[in-house]
């Protein structure tokens, strides 16, 4: 290709830092105003304090609605590997009756909005008798989410070298055997890729947990309620420690995939 | 991850090695739990849709359309319903013309800044969906960053009244969350493109316009039809956005759905009008699925 074409147009790039700026304003927004004393809102910002900060840490609802929320997150990533990982594994090497079926409906809660899971869900277990709680959110993230961890060990799957798994079996190991010391070994980091995606996507659920909560709130379900109260910085506060939190799980993904790929090149 | 669906093809035959034990041991828990949390649930879903609630607030299991032909009579619905779709379409549009351009750049003109740029694209994403829903209602309020800075700026003497509580508000959020989600199957299309055939075009004498309309465009159809599918499903559902900003004259076919399900206490009728959404969603999947396959790359 000519040096010429390799040059970006010039209003492409400009375009491009206009729509960057467009999906980094609200962040920037964010983090700006939950040091601002005056509160949300009002331009210039003043009276930079850290007090919202100091205010979050004493507020104890918040913290037991991210206690809440971690408890749901970590249970909803058990559920959605110990289902997911098999369904993967279904997928990739076993033929039955309806297999087009299944994997339609196990992806179906990704591109389907929350609020139909969640009243499905919320329908099941109202004609079941099961009393909404935590439980029942755990069940719905879970639920949901199985269809990440599929799709994640699926692509793994495919780049996975069956010899080994042959050569193990062709030894003597049983299914079992070569499943626990070669298919997940060689799995682990499509494994912990899905395990961190779905953690963050279940922190983060709203529209599912909605309408499957009982009386203790997850950390969004928190913050919704206050927003109907009236808006305070300390939930810009609150919104930037978690986005850090979440930029260090991305920093650690990629760390991760990186080493893959290394990994790749020295076998 | 969420274009990889789509891919999700059993490749080659399946191999003789796996023993039926084994095929059973890893099909029947998924397969048990799939039923009994989804398919069960739509399928009440369904059946609920044809009940009714009695006077005295219960749920009386008579099987009749009653529900949906009171979703096609009254006006509120059908106007909701294409409201809705109107700002869906709306979103989908934007979200297309803001995250092609920067796939495009990304993947032809990014050069060794490709991957950092990915990153910086990807980001927002982990940015909770709520949060950014109400940063954008702390900058469009009447006391909020935009009017407040417009009048320090002099601009404006009075604060803009229509940025907030409008579907203006609802089209820029929901096209703010969901131009990283169409940005992605693009740019999977635009990568997958080989590069011979742009060099070929160019070797031919095609202009850079040429080579994008005959050549680059036609080849990311199946990644922009995904991207799109995606965008409009998911914000012809929301429920959370309207709820947060669009006021009165922003309300969507789901805010029906929970004010049914929630104040109203008319679970048939909720489960009628959500069934409905399902369907109309089934039949977009099924759609896009269709055309993505007429234009995938042979």
């Amino acid at each position: 290709m000519s040096a010429d074409y390799d040059r970006s147009p010039r209003w492409l790039s400009a375009y491009a830092v206009l729509v960057f700026a467009f999906l980094y304003l609200p962040i920037v927004v964010l983090i700006i105003y939950s040091f601002n004393g005056a509160g949300v809102g009002g331009f210039p910002p003043r009276d930079l304090t850290f007090g919202w900060y100091r205010q979050l840490f004493q507020d104890d609802a918040i913290w037991s609605s991210v206690l809440n929320s971690v408890i749901v997150a970590l249970a909803a990533v058990g559920i959605a590997l110990t289902l997911g990982i098999p369904a993967a594994l279904a997928l990739d090497r076993a033929d039955f009756p309806g297999k087009a079926l299944f994997r339609r409906l196990v992806l179906l809660p990704l591109v389907l909005p929350g609020i139909i899971t969640g009243l499905s869900l919320l329908m099941l277990f109202r004609e079941t008798g099961v009393k909404l709680s935590l439980a029942t959110v755990i069940l719905g993230h879970g639920t949901a989410l199985i269809a990440v961890a599929t799709t994640e060990v699926f692509a793994g799957l495919q780049k996975l070298q069956r010899s080994q798994e042959e050569a193990s079996l062709d030894l003597g190991a049983t299914h079992w055997q070569t499943f626990w010391r070669i298919t997940l070994p060689n799995l682990r980091l499509s494994i912990i890729g899905a395990a961190l995606l779905i953690f963050t996507l279940s922190m983060d659920e709203i529209a599912v947990s909605f309408f499957l909560i009982g009386r203790d709130n997850t950390l969004p379900l928190e913050i919704w309620g206050r927003l109907r109260r009236g808006i305070t910085p300390e939930i810009n506060a609150v919104s930037t420690i978690i986005f850090i939190f979440s930029l260090l799980m991305i920093v650690i993904w990629y760390k991760l995939r990186t080493r893959a790929e290394t990994d790749l090149f020295q076998i | 991850m969420k274009h990889r669906m789509l891919c999700a093809e059993a490749t080659d035959q399946p191999p003789q090695m796996f023993s039926r034990a084994y095929k059973s041991a890893v099909t029947v828990p998924p397969l048990l739990w799939v039923g009994i949390f989804l398919l069960l649930p739509y399928l009440l879903m369904l059946a609920y849709s044809f009940w009714s609630v009695s006077a005295s607030q219960s749920i009386v299991h008579s099987w009749d359309f009653g529900n949906y032909s009171q979703l096609l009579t009254r006006d509120v619905y059908r106007q909701t319903l294409l409201r809705s779709a109107w700002i869906a379409a709306r979103v989908t549009l934007f979200s297309l013309l803001l995250g092609y351009p920067l796939a495009y750049l990304l993947s032809f003109h990014a050069a060794r800044k490709k991957s950092l740029l990915y990153q910086l694209v990807i980001i927002p994403l982990w940015v909770s969906y709520l949060v950014r829903a109400y940063a954008w209602k702390t900058i469009l309020g009447t006391d909020g960053v935009l009017n407040t800075s417009l009048q320090y700026l002099h601009l404006t003497s009075h604060p803009l009244q229509f940025l907030l509580y409008s579907p203006f508000a609802v089209v820029l959020t929901l096209t703010h969350i969901y131009t990283p989600f169409t940005f992605l199957p693009v740019y999977a299309a635009l990568e997958h493109i080989p590069r011979n055939l742009i060099e070929a075009s160019h070797d031919l004498g095609a202009s850079r316009l040429q080579t994008f309309r005959r050549v680059i465009l036609p080849l990311s159809i199946p990644g922009v039809l995904a991207g799109a599918t995606f965008a409009f499903v998911l914000s012809f559902g929301d429920f959370l956005a309207p709820l947060l900003l669009g006021g009165p004259s922003g309300i969507m076919i789901s805010n029906i759905v929970v004010s049914l399900f929630g104040a109203a206490y008319n679970w048939p009728l909720g489960a009628s009008l959500s069934f409905c959404m399902l369907a109309l969603v089934l039949g977009l999947l099924w759609l896009s699925e269709r055309l993505e396959k007429r234009w995938a790359f042979r």
